[in-house]
């Protein structure tokens, strides 16, 4: 039974429980929903809670075990003998995946029927023949313990399937028999439902959590890997970044330290454009303008936020490269020699930050008490006055926080630095010399056909890792300056 | 039901600090303040007493222009303080607010050490030749605030440590830093307790013996307490204006009587 009617099923199980929870509870009562601890509708809800949530988190836990299962199980039937010399039980598995999906493309097409595609008498042949006709991808020749591994696949699959589908739907109706049964006027329905909805906010904010849990392990165990590989006193202070692609175990150099360096430049570069001119902006937003142009100027301002960086790209690599190098290239002072360099991809991404800056900036100023202007206003202090010494010391700490979350963007932007940077790794103070940063690099380290159990392939998530641990560390510094800030009010 | 108004502190005829003729105020097509004509004395508390939205606060703040804060605010009338008019075009807003101070309704210091929030206005307006003279003008608004005793040894802490009404006498302190003629007062005890209320008020009536002292209170003991001449608004009108013991035994309009009866408010 596809999964999709399966859910349905249950769904219709849960409405029905609802309808008959809710109706049960109104003829006893008489119906008088007065006599009622809680409203009709929360007897339904419970019931209907009751049997979907334990049916769909066992479909979901059946789903998520069967495979492991049943690979197990098939893994088991296929002898040493089966598997060549310089191939591995983990290769011949994908095959036996492999086949039995063909299979089930073959009988889909027509080119097996059923009975045949699950008997043991199928021709290794007739098999590889059918199977290359219905279009799957599987080695020229079957052997005989894959193909009897793949007849046994599909069948534990199938019995799985099915013996999945009546369990969720046994665990729906028990449960909506529960819920039915407990609807009587004097239940408390109105509380179970209140604990229920408790229980899925709790289960939507650990999501969050364990998928980013999820992406530090993932990284972690593929940065030990690489380090296994790679010394890793050469990854954090070599100076030389040149992997090779050539060979297997050629000698690369795979030091972070030019990558950092470009990173850091391209983002000091790039606040220096965006602190400046976003907390400006942010001033003259809050403080100075009329209420009609801050309701337009706003979310104008906040439009360069919704751009896609791949679009700034293109602006640094068609009009702000070429800009630069009329001014700083050959013709002009001559420190510049092609379009992509730091200062590009510096400015267009300073560009980028300034709603980030200007936008939160905007909302601590704002945050500022008015009785601390007025204060400043009725000991004779003008405007900038107030602003440069009574306003912006007391948003300091979260305008700093805003810097710092800015900060740690500009050090993860990718797409700016890939169009805008070029792709030399370099230790150079020029900023009109192209450099490349982390991020643009573990782009280009996963983006090519590389091994991926080579170092020069699992160097990115090293250096993925890196960055995580770097920029992780300004937000947690950035909250807790701007947590900080907020006790200073209280 | 309230203090009896001392008799020591009847008020002495003095000069007049402030005189406002045909005072209007408008709040877009809102006309809060009707035809305010009013004379105070310079060494003088002056009470602004009635209910609330009367104007008081709004009339207060005409005296010092920080309604032209306000977009929508207009004023239209005639404010002198010693002769001069401060709604004149020659007149510099910023200069005249170093001239009159003002306290507000809740305490509140600048987020800056106790010392850097009384230098705040003699920093701004040049007022000290070097660091001494800082020092000087600091420890002298600290002590014209009574709360010199309390933080002379931690003039480096943050102003916002302290109690609300330490910070209240703080607020005050740093008004009169500037030398200021004429101190404003808008509800300045209203969010203190009892005891900080009673040394604010202290501290009101030795402010006395150098400025004109203008407060706004819902109090009418307080009023009765502190000053010597009071005011009573009612609608945006002045409805009466006397000394503060005939006020409060004899008033000659009815609305006043009423309002300090507790019958309108």
């Amino acid at each position: 039974m596809p999964l999709f009617w399966l859910f349905l099923i249950v769904l219709a199980i849960a409405a029905g429980a609802y309808l008959l929870a809710r109706s049960r509870v109104l003829s006893m009562a008489g119906d008088d929903r007065r006599a009622l601890h809680s409203l009709p509708s929360y007897y339904g809800s419970n019931a209907a809670m009751k049997s979907a949530v334990p049916a769909l988190l066992l479909l979901v836990a059946w789903l998520l075990a069967q495979p492991f299962i049943v690979d197990n199980a098939v893994s088991s039937l296929i002898p040493d003998a089966a598997i060549a010399d310089n191939s591995s039980r983990a290769l011949v598995m994908a095959e036996v995946r492999r086949t039995a999906d063909g299979l089930d493309m073959a009988v889909a097409s027509g080119g097996l029927t059923e009975a045949l595609a699950r008997s043991e008498g199928l021709d290794l042949d007739v098999a590889t023949s059918s199977l290359q006709e219905a279009g799957a991808i599987v080695t020229s020749q079957l052997t005989e313990p894959v193909l009897a591994a793949a007849q046994q696949f599909r069948a534990l699959n199938t019995i799985g399937a099915r013996w999945m589908s009546v369990a969720v739907i046994i665990v729906a109706l028990i449960g909506a028999t529960w819920g039915i049964r407990e609807a009587s006027p004097a239940f408390r329905a109105r509380n179970t439902v209140e604990r229920g909805v408790r229980a899925l906010l709790i289960a939507a904010a650990s999501i969050a959590i364990l998928t980013t849990l999820g992406i530090v392990l993932s990284l972690v165990f593929n940065t030990i890997e690489f380090f296994r590989l790679y010394p890793a006193s050469e990854f954090f202070f070599g100076l030389s970044w040149a992997p090779s692609f050539s060979g297997r175990g050629g000698a690369s150099d795979l030091g972070i330290l030019p990558l950092l360096w470009g990173t850091f430049y391209i983002s000091i570069v790039a606040l220096l454009v965006a602190v400046p001119v976003g907390l400006f902006a942010a001033i003259y937003l809050s403080e100075y303008a009329s209420p009609k142009v801050r309701a337009i100027a706003k979310p104008l301002l906040e439009v360069l936020a919704g751009i896609p960086t791949i679009v700034y790209g293109l602006f640094a690599l068609l009009t702000v490269g070429p800009l630069l190098v009329r001014v700083f290239g050959d013709d002009g002072l001559g420190w510049m020699q092609a379009g992509t360099a730091v200062m590009t991809a510096g400015l267009v991404m300073g560009i980028m930050l300034i709603p980030f800056v200007s936008s939160l900036s905007d909302d601590i100023i704002n945050a500022v008490p008015q009785a601390m202007r007025d204060g400043s206003y009725g000991l004779g202090a003008t405007q900038s006055e107030t602003i440069r010494q009574v306003v912006l010391p007391a948003a300091l700490p979260g305008i700093v926080g805003a810097i710092l979350l800015a900060a740690s963007r500009a050090i993860g932007e990718t797409m700016i630095v890939v169009l805008g940077a070029g792709a030399a790794a370099r230790l150079s103070l020029n900023p009109f010399e192209a450099m490349t940063t982390v991020t643009a690099k573990i782009v280009s380290q996963l983006t090519g056909d590389a091994d991926f159990a080579s170092p020069e392939a699992l160097v990115a998530f090293a250096l993925g890792m890196t960055l995580f641990v770097i920029t992780l560390g300004l937000n947690i510094f950035a909250l807790y300056i701007v947590r900080k800030y907020r006790e200073q009010y209280e | 039901m309230y203090d009896a108004p001392s008799t020591t502190k009847e008020a002495v005829v003095t000069d007049v600090k402030i005189q406002a003729n045909d005072v209007q105020v408008y709040y877009a097509d809102n006309h809060a303040i009707k035809d305010v004509s009013v004379a105070i004395q310079d060494k003088t508390v002056t009470a602004f007493i009635g209910p609330s939205g009367c104007g008081k606060s709004t009339f207060l703040r005409c005296l010092n222009r920080m309604n032209d804060t306000i977009d929508i605010c207009r004023v239209h009338g005639k404010i002198e303080i010693d002769g001069e008019d401060i709604y004149d075009k020659r007149v510099d807003p910023v200069q005249l607010r170093a001239k009159v101070g003002m306290v507000f309704q809740k305490p509140n210091p600048f987020p800056k050490s106790i010392y850097d929030n009384i230098a705040y206005g003699p920093r701004i307006h040049g007022m000290a030749r070097n660091k001494a003279e800082l020092d000087e003008i600091v420890e002298r608004a600290l002590r014209r605030g009574a709360i010199w005793d309390e933080v002379k040894d931690r003039l480096n802490a943050p102003g916002t440590g302290l109690s609300g009404g330490q910070q209240q006498r703080l607020c005050i302190a740093r008004a009169v830093a500037t030398e200021p003629e004429v101190l404003l007062m808008d509800e300045p005890c209203s969010a203190l307790d009892p005891i900080a209320t009673a040394q604010v008020e202290e501290l009101i009536d030795e402010l006395r013996q150098n400025y004109a002292v203008v407060i706004v209170t819902h109090s009418m003991q307080q009023a009765a307490r502190v000053s010597q001449r009071t005011a009573f608004f009612h609608l945006g009108h002045l409805v009466e204006y006397d000394d503060t013991s005939k006020i409060f035994t004899n008033p000659e309009d009815s609305r006043t009587e009423s309002y300090i009866t507790g019958r309108i408010g």
